[in-house]
């Protein structure tokens, strides 16, 4: 019997038990509900959010860049279809049977094959491996005639940069090629918008205006795998194209500069004297900025690199040349305004037997034989040294230099535009007791005269001052953006005291140009259409000596580095001026001779394009 | 001599199927029926490997319980200890000439089937201290000598797996094995002492944690200090259940496993995949799945007359139970990731077996209830 009541103990104390944790269960139970509860139903859009992130990305495809256009809405930097071979290793059953193939129709090098394979190795077998990326049409056809043999291979047409005037812009609109890290670091746009191939602006207005050309991305979205393999698309959201830039060159012009300055090193600059328009602006030598596009080779860029004329160098606005007489204006211009001489003021030229002497120095008129005595009208015309050497000791350095900066001397014509713009020199006796400690020699203020010793200026800026004077001295800002309407409160500002003043100027430049012994005499144009006033000028490129002064050797016995640059800035069409212009041909000889020809040429042009031109315009307001 | 009762009396064999217990079957069977689409949708929608396999296994199990519910329970009873030495002499055997894979040895070569004996046991050795309690008078459950005793059946198994390494196994097991103390009435002063004892010593026993263990612990208390390593699994499948949402994102349609973001998707996580396509309802229809069997389970427990059966019974589905939870917390990120299916729903033969021959004593106990144990 015992047993049966311990038996009934042991049942009571089993069924006690399991009550006590059946409570405790449903307790449990109601924990692990209630967990359940918190993830999914409160927690839920926050996990929601969190599973889309895992499962959703993102590939942005490179954004089509913007064009430029010339004044004409001619493309002159554009976007062309390139052919590309791709390759997604990972849909290739043979990869090596089919890159070999590959080799053989494409005629790789070996050392372009081997960079392949080393790209394919870097790269996730589900990524695209590019294998070529600008193909000819012949090879790109000869591809696709192959495909049946070419399991995985892809002919893709992608959009790529292209200058149809290959070295006419260079300079103008710099090159695209791959962005690199400095790039990421230096524009947040670029980083924000990079993908791998995005190609972005290095040099010129290409990397100035890069905010407005790149566009924005396309964007792909995939669902992908844990292992970030795309499974499928979840939509395509269409990027927008860059901003298309016109400018304010006229192609034709452009061309004609690059043509005349062609086996030279120099530059040209043309200037609307109104609107301050830039009508073309080249620097030679030049070259194609399409072979940057896809990487330049070595070989090529070694050749560009060490060319001693330096095509990299954009000489119209980071060249710093010694104006020589072509300051000569301005230098006149300031006696005049100072009043320290009249027109009538005369000077006696005496040749190189009887130079200026100062302290010891002479100072040559480059004429042997001397001008005789000159007016200031004669002396411009004739470029007499010896008496622009007298207008500057009478003027002093300090005051030519405000006016030489008043025409745009010495700052940078563009502001920020161009991120190579140089800004030249004009010196003056605090500049030189700050820079160099020492304090001016009058010796120097006389070189000043005649535009040599510190003074340095850019064709550009020489172009600019041209155009002011030939406006009658209002102040302009150049643009080379057609529709760069930035209002300048002092735009149209007289720069004169006296506007008989300018005219004098303008009168002598007139003379220099159209009349005998003008020292551009030989490349007027008498038809009253095209007839222009200008200046021509010599730059020193090294202190003559007394021994080459007695030698007087032609231009072509000097050795090229030490031969003189030829200068010339013009204004046309003289009856009513509308364009300015700056020539500068480095190491070319005398400006009468080498450079004021080339603008014979090229005023014949620009007054025939300016009908056009204004046509143009017309019409473009019309069609509003 | 069992079976020969069974073939001579054909009445007895119908009044036994009459006697199983419908619902309990009718709910394994929807159980069977869950864990099979779930297997199919992490195959990703289609009839590949694991769920055929699962498929053939279910089957088989299941056909398998309904004959251990034919059989008398009294001869369960007596295969109580002979069952336990075998089982444990398996476990000697898989440290010996056992399969290794992913670093511990867990299973032994059957030829037709590998098996993985530390699954086994969580069942047996409830049948085990069931036995050894059954006989026990009252008085003496609390001895020294029966504690001492009880202790030993549960820590040479449990050291057995261990050193597999195995500890997620090794805890379910002393959790079976304590489940049944705890039912034969041993004294409520020792569960609290023992308890206090643990938590004091944990320290001391995390320091004897094998290094990837720590990070376990470790990444349960902060799972964002190693998003992409330790704390991957966690922070998975915690996403993949909240972004179910309240109805879920449809069968078939769970982007986190789809697109293999879960770890272990077939087997201890499988409740992650479940939870993400069935959202919140679909859990909550689960466990109450779930609830019902335990409450079959206990409910025969109840009804039964003699103590083994009750025991057996209450112990079988307490430890179900805990399994269940401790599985969900895991996934859910209540606790630390240990290693344990869920039962039925996770892939692997040897849980599903092992859970089919407890739930088949259940049932015998069922068509026995009537039946006493001397």
């Amino acid at each position: 019997m015992i047993n049966i009541s311990d038996s009934a103990t042991k049942l009571n104390s089993l069924n006690r038990r399991m009550f006590i944790l059946a409570a405790a269960k449903i307790i449990i139970l109601g924990g692990i509900v209630s967990r359940l509860f918190f993830l999914q139903v409160k927690e839920n859009k926050k996990y929601l959010t969190l599973s889309d992130k895992n499962r959703i990305r993102e590939w942005k495809l490179p954004p089509i860049r913007g064009e430029f256009q010339d004044y004409f809405g001619n493309t002159i930097a554009g976007n062309f279809e390139a052919y590309q071979l791709h390759i997604i290793p990972e849909e290739v059953e043979d990869f090596r049977y089919v890159i070999y193939r590959v080799k053989e129709l494409l005629q790789l090098s070996e050392k372009q094959f081997k960079k392949i394979v080393k790209k394919k190795n870097e790269i996730k077998p589900w990524e695209t491996l590019i294998v070529a990326d600008n193909l000819s049409w012949e090879k790109f056809s000869k591809i696709n005639n192959h495909l049946y043999d070419l399991n995985g291979v892809k002919p893709v047409i992608s959009i790529s940069r292209d200058y149809p005037y290959k070295e006419n812009f260079t300079h103008i609109l710099g090159y695209v090629s791959q962005a690199n890290e400095n790039d990421l670091l230096t524009n947040e746009n670029i980083k924000e918008k990079f993908v791998p191939g995005l190609k972005v602006g290095k040099t010129g207005l290409e990397k100035s205006f890069e905010q407005k050309l790149i566009g924005s991305n396309s964007v792909e979205r995939y669902e992908v795998n844990a292992y970030g393999r795309r499974i499928s698309q979840l939509a395509f959201q269409k990027g927008d194209k860059g901003e298309t830039i016109k400018l304010t060159i006229d192609t034709k012009i452009q061309e004609l500069t690059n043509e005349l300055l062609k086996e030279k090193a120099g530059s040209i600059c043309v200037m609307d004297i109104y609107t301050g328009a830039i009508v073309a602006m080249h620097s030679s030598p030049s070259f194609d900025p399409n072979s940057f596009v896809f990487g330049i080779s070595q070989d090529e860029w070694q050749l560009i690199r060490n060319n001693p004329m330096k095509p990299l160098v954009n000489k119209s606005l980071s060249g710093n040349y010694s104006p020589g007489s072509t300051i000569k204006p301005i230098v006149a211009l300031s006696a005049l305004e100072n009043e320290i001489i009249s027109p009538d003021f005369t000077v006696q030229c005496k040749g190189h037997k009887n130079p200026l002497e100062l302290y010891g120095q002479t100072y040559h008129c480059w004429k042997k034989e001397g001008h005789g005595f000159v007016n200031l009208r004669e002396a411009m015309k004739q470029s007499c040294d010896t008496y622009f050497y007298e207008v500057a000791r009478r003027l002093g350095v300090d005051k030519l230099s405000v006016t030489a900066k008043k025409f745009g001397l010495g700052q940078k014509v563009f502001k920020d535009v161009f991120d190579n713009e140089k800004s030249g020199l004009v010196p003056n006796t605090e500049w030189k007791k700050n820079a160099l400690g020492r304090n001016w020699v009058l010796g120097e203020t006389i070189i000043t005269g005649i535009g040599q010793g510190f003074i340095q200026t850019t064709p550009i800026q020489l172009c600019l001052m041209t155009a002011q004077i030939a406006n009658g001295g209002y102040k302009i800002y150049p643009k080379i953006v057609a529709n760069d309407d930035n209002q300048y409160a002092d735009k149209f500002t007289p720069l004169y005291k006296k506007s008989r003043n300018i005219k004098i100027i303008q009168d002598a430049m007139f003379s220099s140009t159209n009349e005998v012994r003008g020292t551009s005499y030989r490349s007027r144009l008498d038809d009253p259409k095209y007839r222009f006033a200008g200046k021509t000028g010599t730059s020193q490129v090294k202190k003559i000596t007394e021994r080459d002064r007695e030698l007087d050797l032609k231009t072509f016995e000097i050795p090229y580095e030490e031969r003189d640059h030829a200068l010339y800035v013009a204004f046309g069409p003289y009856k009513s001026p509308r364009y300015a212009l700056s020539i500068i041909i480095e190491h070319g000889g005398s400006g009468g001779t080498v450079a004021a020809p080339l603008a014979k040429e090229l005023f014949k042009m620009i007054v025939d394009r300016h009908e056009i031109r204004k046509n143009y315009d017309n019409k473009k307001y019309l069609d509003i | 001599m069992y079976q020969y009762r069974r073939f001579n009396n054909k009445n007895s064999f119908f009044q036994k199927f009459g006697n199983l217990d419908y619902i309990l079957l009718s709910c394994l069977l929807v159980l069977g029926f869950i864990s099979l689409a779930t297997m199919y949708s992490t195959d990703g929608g289609e009839v590949l490997f694991h769920t055929r396999s699962h498929f053939i296994k279910f089957i088989v199990f299941f056909t398998m319980m309904i004959v251990i519910s034919l059989i008398n329970i009294k001869f369960w009873f007596s295969l109580g200890y002979l069952s336990y030495v075998i089982i444990l002499g398996m476990l000697i055997w898989t440290i010996n000439f056992g399969i290794t894979a992913s670093g511990s040895k867990r299973w032994i070569d059957l030829y037709f089937l590998n098996i993985q004996p530390s699954e086994l046991m969580k069942i047996f050795i409830i049948l085990c201290l069931a036995k050894y309690f059954h006989r026990m008078k009252s008085q003496h459950v609390n001895s020294f000598y029966s504690i001492c005793f009880s202790l030993i059946i549960i820590f040479v198994p449990m050291s057995l797996v261990i050193i597999q390494p195995d500890l997620g196994t090794s805890l379910l097991i002393a959790i079976s094995g304590i489940v049944v103390l705890w039912f034969a009435g041993l004294n409520h002063k020792y569960f609290f002492y023992s308890c206090l004892l643990s938590i004091i010593s944990l320290p001391i026993i995390i320091s004897f944690l094998k290094p990837y263990q720590k990070l376990r612990v470790l990444t349960f208390l902060n799972p964002d200090r190693d998003p992409l390593g330790a704390g991957y699994q966690i922070i998975q499948s915690k996403i993949a259940v909240g972004s179910g949402g309240f109805t879920g994102k449809g069968f078939l349609k769970g982007t986190q496993s789809y697109l293999e973001f879960l770890p272990e998707k077939h087997t201890d996580f499988i409740f992650t995949l479940y939870s993400e396509e069935f959202g919140f309802i679909g859990s909550v229809i689960l466990l109450l799945i779930y609830s019902i069997i335990i409450y079959r389970v206990i409910r025969i427990g109840a009804l039964s007359r003699s103590y083994f059966a009750k025991l057996f019974c209450y112990s079988f589905g307490t430890s179900i139970f805990i399994y269940i939870v401790i599985n969900m917390s895991m996934v859910l990120g209540l606790l630390p990731i240990v290693g344990s299916p869920l039962p039925i729903m996770s892939y692997g033969g040897s849980s599903m077996l092992a859970t089919m021959i407890g739930f088949g004593i259940v049932m015998s106990a069922k068509t026995h209830s009537q039946q006493s144990i001397a």
